[in-house]
């Protein structure tokens, strides 16, 4: 059964191969003949509280009376703005609200039912040509944050119901794959997605036109395509964020890759960490299905295709490829050497290509717009967009879709509104564990994957998360090796036993020696330069890229931040503060009243003193622990 | 009685000796049962035709899957690189000490389980926290107390 608002889609189909009309679907701008609500409802917006905001939302519309549609988006990609709310008054155009936490629902409604525009939360209109402009409101388009923005995989996430195959239709969706059905064959798809340049956007930024390929001039009975939704860098959503937003984008760019490399089954791969995305993706493709554009005869056209979920459970590793496919086996997700690369043998040992979600998500816009339009974006070598996450120490916090090419710089303090509370600016970590941090003094170099492996980064998935004067990198490339020991699946010596020993070199450096324990400031200079070794061997003699890019965040951060390293080994001071137990405690004499609890609360019986006379911190006893400072209720324990 | 029942009907929906099957399988018995039991395990091998050890194999390779009961409520921590860098060690710290509990463990009276993730996706709001698949953003120590008692209250 076709829902009634599909059938157009189909005469259109129908047309369009008898030459009677251009498929490409003009998008109208509906006009509503009711207010619609629209509330965004990602994991991000949920968590900022959109789900009382909607909830207060219904409960306005039924106490006032008001016959309103209440719809919930996926996320627009600003994330520090949430909750955010959409209002669409039939003839005007939508606008859009920001921190609209329940209390804020009421107030924005009577005002904007009244047809006044609200006096704060908002954040812009959209354009249309249409509607009635809301006087003194920016357009969307407009806002600092939107502008230098490119919105190709984003270019439905916010906007549509997610939940709605007919929305995705009427905005010109699944156009691109019966433009492949009716018009191309798989090899024209191949040369296509080739000459448009794009490269893959899980990391390893190989051509996917040119693995596609390998795909399909390998024969057999039956291949597979997987989609990589595990987005294991901790720090990157732009996969979620498609998924919760548009599903159908990632469904339709399955179909018309499994087209161009003859799949028949696609399976999904995807992190269990992102229920909500898991739960949307199976409602649309469920939709998909009963609008027969997935199943035995797509269409009618006899082709065939069905698409699985599965839940990956947990471990980094799996987002390799290898990893990946025995875990779909039902194994150990451990990685097996390359070649036999999966485009020849692969799951079950059929031919296999594994793509990112935010690769597959750009074929539609290509098929759609030609290879031309994305290739001339970009740089040189890197084509089209790139989506980045933006976290950390940031004004603005979200996802920017903007062409490959345009500067750090321009990310940070353009487009995301610079550093928090006027803080200065330290470094900007790319590329997740297995990338490195962009400095200052780099800012300005463009973003592509050459130029960030020149600056000791490299893309990744694209998460860029922010670091301030506050943040201490030697505590951040701790923290990334203490992630990447716990990942190591253990195959290697190298990579299992060589991270291992890097964390606990890190963590002498950062660890105050308890008594008994001697750490000489010779040993840990020692460390250092072993650290450099050691990364290099692991990187030489890994078997994956887990392994071959672990050490990356350590001699990254040895390369731009010696000087916090050697601070931290010969002066044993962290001068951001973040590593506690390179404090020194030191007891006020003047504060101290001598009342005895903190000589009772430390843990190393560091504090001596009579009572009712000052007392004395034994320095070499102390662990910095903060003991006494949680203890003493008259202030006198002096931190330095 | 009726816990071996349950393991029983989870598994029976799952063809025999089809090893693909072993994570779906087991991750349905998670979420089913909290956690996955030495009696489960044992009978998952059976119905697979896969060796014991070997499924006990895969089940540690994974973060997901559990070998004790969790909490009431099952609070998991972000320890993302963006939570990472706006606090999140210092919401752990006080969290193991608010529930006085270590991560990865359950409180005695088992109202509380704390657990550590990689990342819930939600980074434009660290440092985040979720209790039983509720989110909650921006939260410092000081916010922890409340959402804590919140709970114990419930
Ligand atoms: C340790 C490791 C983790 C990875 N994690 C991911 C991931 O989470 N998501 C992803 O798309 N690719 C990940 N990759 C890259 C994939 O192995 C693979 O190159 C990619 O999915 C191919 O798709 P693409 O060509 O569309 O980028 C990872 C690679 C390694 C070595
Ligand atoms: S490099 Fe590390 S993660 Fe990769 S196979 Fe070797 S041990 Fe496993
Ligand atoms: S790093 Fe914590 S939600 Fe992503």
């Amino acid at each position: 059964m076709l829902a009634t608002d599909i059938k157009p889609l189909l005469k259109n189909f129908n047309e369009y191969k008898t030459g009677k009309s251009e498929l490409k679907a003009e998008f109208k701008e509906k006009n509503p003949t009711k207010p619609v609500i629209y509330v965004g409802a990602g994991t991000c917006g949920l968590a900022a509280g959109a789900d009382k905001t909607l909830a207060k939302v219904r409960e306005y519309l039924k106490n006032k009376n008001i016959e309103a549609d209440v719809t919930e988006t996926g996320c627009i990609g600003l994330c520090s703005s949430e909750p955010l709310m959409d209002v669409q008054i039939p003839g005007f155009n939508r606008i859009s609200f920001e921190f609209v936490s329940e209390d804020k629902v009421e107030g924005i409604l009577d005002q904007i039912f009244a047809l006044n525009t609200p006096k704060s939360n908002i954040l812009a209109q959209f354009r249309s040509k249409d509607f009635r402009i809301w006087e003194n409101v920016q357009f969307l388009d407009e806002h600092p944050f939107f502008k230098p923005q490119m919105r190709f995989v984003l270019k439905n996430c916010g906007i549509i119901n997610p939940g709605s195959i007919e929305e995705y239709i009427l905005r010109g969706g699944y156009a691109a794959l019966l433009k492949t059905y009716s018009d191309y064959q798989p090899v024209d798809i191949c040369d296509i997605i080739e000459k448009s340049g794009l490269r893959g956007r899980g990391g390893g930024g190989f051509l996917t036109g040119r693995k596609w390929k390998f795909a399909l001039g390998t024969e057999s009975d039956h291949k597979y395509l997987i989609c990589n939704a595990d987005e294991g860098d901790p720090g990157a959503f732009m996969d979620r964020a498609v998924i919760e937003g548009d599903p159908h984008r990632l469904i339709e760019g399955m179909a018309i890759a499994a087209y161009a490399i003859g799949a028949e089954t696609g399976i999904v791969y995807i992190r269990a960490e992102y229920p909500l995305a898991i739960k949307r993706l199976k409602v649309a493709l469920k939709q998909a299905k009963e609008n027969g554009l997935l199943g035995d005869n797509i269409l009618g056209t006899g082709k065939k295709l069905e698409i699985k979920i599965k839940m990956g459970a947990g471990a980094f590793v799996c987002g390799e490829e290898t990893a990946m496919i025995h875990s779909i086996e039902g194994k150990r997700g451990m990685p097996r050497p390359r070649p036999l690369f999966p485009a020849v043998s692969g799951l079950f040992g059929k031919p296999t290509v594994i793509n990112n979600v935010e690769t597959l998500a750009n074929v539609p816009y290509i098929l759609e717009n030609g290879a031309e339009s994305f290739n001339s974006l970009g740089t040189e070598k890197s084509k089209g967009t790139k989506v980045f996450a933006l976290s950390g120490k940031i004004s603005l916090t979200g996802l920017v879709e903007i062409p490959m090419g345009t500067t750090v710089r321009e990310v940070l303090f353009g487009i995301a509104g610079g550093i928090k509370n006027g803080k200065k600016f330290k470094a900007v970590q790319i590329g997740g564990p297995s990338g490195g941090c962009i400095t200052e003094q780099n800012l300005d170099i463009q973003i592509d994957y050459e130029s960030l492996i020149q600056a000791g980064a490299m893309m990744g998935s694209g998460g860029l998360v922010v670091m301030d004067e506050d943040n201490c990198m030697v505590d951040v490339a701790k923290f990334f090796m203490d992630f990447i020991q716990r990942e190591s699946c253990g195959k290697c010596i190298p990579c299992r036993e060589g991270t291992a020993r890097m964390l606990e070199i890190l963590e002498n450096i950062t660890h105050k020696p308890g008594s008994g324990e001697s750490h000489s400031a010779l040993e840990r200079i020692n460390g250092v330069i072993q650290l450099e070794k050691l990364g290099q061997v692991i990187k030489e003699t890994s078997l994956c890229g887990l392994g071959q890019t672990a050490p990356n965040p350590v001699l990254s951060t040895l390369r731009w931040f010696r000087h916090e390293y050697e601070q931290h080994i010969f002066d044993r001071k962290c001068a951001a503060g973040v590593c506690t137990e390179l404090r020194t405690f030191k007891i006020d004499v003047d504060k101290c009243t001598g009342c005895t609890i903190c000589a009772k609360k430390c843990p190393t019986g560091a504090i001596i003193g009579g009572k009712k006379t000052p007392h004395f911190i034994i320095e070499e006893k102390c662990i910095a622990c903060g003991a006494c400072d949680e203890a003493c209720k008259f202030d006198a324990i002096l931190i330095f | 009685m009726d816990l071996i029942q349950n393991i029983d009907t989870i598994i029976e929906k799952y063809p025999k000796s089809e090893r693909p099957n072993l994570i779906p399988l087991l991750q349905d018995l998670q979420e089913h049962q909290g956690f996955l039991s030495e009696e489960a395990m044992v009978k998952v091998g059976k119905h697979l035709a896969v060796p014991v050890s070997n499924i006990y194999g895969v089940a540690t390779f994974y973060n997901q899957f559990k070998f004790e009961p969790s909490g009431k409520y099952h609070i998991k921590v972000c320890r993302g690189t963006a939570c990472h860098v706006l606090g999140s060690s210092t919401v752990l710290v006080e969290l193991e000490k608010q529930l006085k509990i270590k991560a990865g463990s359950t409180s005695r009276d088992k109202m509380f389980s704390l657990e550590v993730v990689a990342c819930i996706g939600a980074c434009g709001l660290a440092p985040v926290i979720s209790v039983n698949d509720t989110f909650h953003a921006k939260v410092s120590a000081a916010s922890i107390k409340e959402i804590i008692e919140s709970y114990k209250n419930m």
